[in-house]
């Protein structure tokens, strides 16, 4: 594959019906595309995190997949209000999550920290207009 | 462990059509989804007390062979068919979490993340 390969979701904020579907297709599309079971499970984790974060934390955005010959790419960009301490929210147990969100078996304070162990790079900036995390992972490795 | 051996084990009731003769090679009990996810089952069993849609997206994303719902609780009819759309077998114990973890673990079905 020479050319970048790009697919967009909108993510609706407290959709939690429909939260997981971006994930659940990309993690199709990358199957289809044949990439090694190592690199779907680890972006479709990475992916489906990013997602109920931004169903969860956000007042709604977007989920884009980009995949070119040696990188899976994940950028979930959302609207605000922003992660007000990044560092605190890497730390695994951590969490700003509502009780009900809690009872739905999330909010947790893991989605972060599975981001990071999932994803060859992270970076993550955030203000009150929002947070734009990027998860890259290597097809080879 | 076949879910045709868990089914009998845990006296447990399946919630929709499925292949008794699917095969797990170990399990994970968990409330909290995250969790499943951090942990890299392959092949699993997954028993939890939580019954929204959110679980059958785990179980897919986190390769999660069958879900076995513990205490008696049964999902709401679109989370059913959303596992049956994906083929994620579904079971439902009167089992406490404990105990159906501790049935199955006597019974041979290993931990799926042994540190």
């Amino acid at each position: 594959m020479s050319e970048t390969y790009t697919l967009s979701f909108n993510i609706k904020a407290m959709d939690f019906s429909a939260a997981g579907e971006a994930s659940s297709t990309i993690k199709k599309v990358l199957m289809h595309l044949g990439m090694p079971p190592s690199v779907i499970k680890r972006a479709a984790v990475c992916s489906y995190e990013s997602e109920m974060n931004i169903v969860i934390h956000s007042y709604g955005g977007t989920l884009t997949l980009s995949i070119d010959s040696s990188q899976v790419i994940i950028n979930a960009i959302d609207i605000g209000p922003g992660i007000p301490d990044i560092e605190k929210a890497m730390e695994a147990g951590y969490s700003t999550a509502p009780e009900e969100i809690k009872e739905m078996g999330f909010g947790g304070g893991m989605g972060l920290p599975n981001i990071r162990d999932n994803a060859d790079i992270l970076e993550i900036t955030s203000s009150s207009a929002g947070t734009n995390v990027k998860i890259v992972i290597n097809i080879g490795g | 462990m076949k879910l045709s051996d868990i089914i009998s084990l845990l006296n447990a009731e399946p919630l929709n059509q499925f292949d008794p003769d699917i095969d797990v090679v170990n399990a994970c009990g968990s409330d909290l989804l995250s969790d499943v996810l951090a942990a890299r089952y392959d092949k699993s069993l997954l028993l939890t007390g939580v019954t929204n849609i959110q679980v059958i997206r785990t179980a897919e994303i986190s390769d999660i062979k069958a879900v076995v719902f513990v205490r008696g609780k049964r999902p709401q009819d679109d989370v059913i068919s959303l596992a049956t759309k994906l083929s994620i077998p579904l079971m439902t114990t009167s089992n406490s979490m404990f105990a159906a973890c501790g049935i199955l673990y006597k019974n041979g079905l290993p931990p799926g993340d042994v540190q």
